[in-house]
């Protein structure tokens, strides 16, 4: 940002804004981190907390919330510093879609844990949960860095999800027909699948949300998408 | 590559496309208090019937070059303006115009409002009395009342049209004004920070009325409400240290300005 506004006050709540939003990037990142852990190592006492820790995300995105209405009301908002706080609010929001993603992750790998699971199927989920890591990381670290390229990257990159998510399905039906009692919990493994490849989705979405922060220009090239 | 095609965000809802040609065009235009020049050369269009405001902090020039657009400059003391400002092609400071005659086309209405102390139908009828513009006492009556209405005004005064216009309440003082710039018929009306002396409600009927009276006239606006920029104008112009900045479409300058010095002023970084 430019220079400090004449009045203070509205400095010290946007950085109230962006401290909350950081926060909740932490939380979202260390829940998917957390939730992929409790599948790969049977660990249900993490997956409980995982299911847990949501709570805070859901209070800080209601926070969110109410700083962005404040300040609209109050500031009336202009150029960088309305995109700033517009593109919060649904920072926020995407985040806590993240964090609720993540707590289902959790929750299925509780069910899982008494099925008969084919290995190389979780190692599959685990795959595309650390490639979704990896994506969100980098959003949050540009966000954090205020670095445009990195977001451009990101943005880039939902397709290679795609097309490890598409063949991760396709894996899964041949250990469904090649198996039947395998047919819950790869049911269970699609459904996390599903929600880590969602993840990314909306990992893409703040990538765009950046650029628009960032420029004021909203993209129109169509997103990449996967080969299937 | 690392790039991603993007376009600016357009929310243009409010600008008629059809009529862009500029009503009056200004190039160069200085303006000279003494020694000291407060103008330093602005090339600037105004869009028939559209809004177009005048923004920048006190002292930056923006009442000066309004008041350049129907010759207020003339009467200041010292006062000299270089330049070309032109009206449908006609220049304004050429020797043959006369500038009474021109103020009938370019009306103009004040931060204060400043109604003659004389009864409300003296108020607009003035005007054209003076400019020969009604044949009779008829014709007259049906310019004050149609003026009145356009202002706003004509149901809160038809029964007392003969009491003072200076005993009314500051914002219908000020609609007042506005029925007496219009009744006129001017192609251009000039507003020098007309809601400044006014109260919200005021202020939001005569930011109602520009949106209305657009439809007839060009409209230019000082103001130093930047919300009030943004609500009632289509194109903004942003005045600085005696330069023109930035003009542009209103939703672009107040939501993607391209300079830094817009980008500073409008979201409250200096003034």
């Amino acid at each position: 940002m430019p220079a400090e506004h004449l009045v203070k006050r509205f400095d010290d709540e946007l950085e109230k804004l962006d401290a909350s939003i950081s926060e909740m990037g932490g939380l979202a990142e260390s829940q998917l981190a957390m939730a992929l852990a409790a599948l790969r190592e049977r660990n249900s006492e993490t997956a409980e907390r995982v299911m847990k820790a949501d709570n805070r995300v859901d209070e800080l995105d209601r926070a969110v919330q109410n700083q962005v209405i404040r300040l609209l009301a109050l500031r009336q908002p202009m150029a960088n510093d309305l995109r700033l706080i517009v593109t919060s609010i649904k920072i926020a929001s995407a985040l806590e879609r993240i964090a609720d993603y993540a707590k289902n992750v959790a929750k299925r790998s509780l069910q899982i844990q008494t099925l008969t699971t084919p290995p190389l199927a979780l190692n599959g989920v685990d795959r595309l949960g650390r490639l979704v890591q990896g994506l969100l990381k980098d959003v949050l670290d540009a966000l954090s860095s205020k670095d445009d390229a990195r977001a451009r990257a990101v943005w880039k990159r939902d397709a290679d999800i795609d097309d490890v998510y598409h063949s991760l399905v396709r894996e899964l039906l041949t250990y469904m027909m090649e198996d039947a009692r395998t047919i819950s919990a790869c049911t269970q493994l699609m459904f996390m699948a599903k929600n880590i490849e969602r993840i990314g989705d909306h990992a893409t979405n703040i990538a765009e949300l950046l650029l628009f922060r960032w420029t004021g220009e909203e993209v129109v090239e169509e997103r990449p998408r996967g080969t299937s | 590559m690392n790039t991603i095609a993007m376009k600016p965000v357009s929310v243009t809802n409010d600008v008629m496309p059809s009529n862009r040609s500029p009503k009056v065009v200004s190039r160069g235009v200085k303006v000279f208090y003494g020694e000291k020049e407060a103008l330093h050369g602005v090339d600037l269009d105004i869009h028939e019937r559209e809004v177009t405001a005048l923004i920048g902090p006190s002292g930056c020039g923006k009442s000066t070059f309004l008041r350049c657009m129907n010759r207020m400059n003339d009467v200041v003391e010292g006062c000299r303006i270089e330049g070309k400002i032109a009206i449908d092609g006609d220049d304004i400071y050429d020797k043959r115009i006369d500038v009474v005659q021109l103020r009938a086309r370019v009306g103009m209405v004040f931060q204060k409002p400043n109604p003659f102390p004389k009864s409300i139908y003296e108020n607009v009828a003035y005007g054209p009395r003076i400019h020969g513009i009604a044949q009779g006492k008829e014709e007259l009556d049906e310019i004050v009342e149609t003026s009145l209405n356009r202002a706003g005004l004509w149901n809160e005064v038809k029964d007392r049209l003969d009491k003072p216009g200076t005993g009314l309440s500051g914002g219908q003082q000020q609609r007042l004004c506005i029925a007496r710039a219009i009744a006129v018929s001017p192609e251009v009306i000039l507003m020098d920070e007309p809601c400044s002396a006014l109260d919200p409600i005021a202020t939001a009927k005569i930011e109602e009325l520009i949106d209305e009276l657009r439809e007839n006239f060009t409209i230019v606006i000082v103001t130093h409400s930047m919300q009030q920029a943004a609500r009632v104008s289509q194109r903004t112009a942003f005045f600085h240290l005696g330069d023109l900045v930035e003009v542009g479409d209103t939703s672009q300058i107040f939501t993607n300005p391209k300079e830094e010095r817009t980008q500073a002023y409008i979201t409250g970084r200096f003034g």
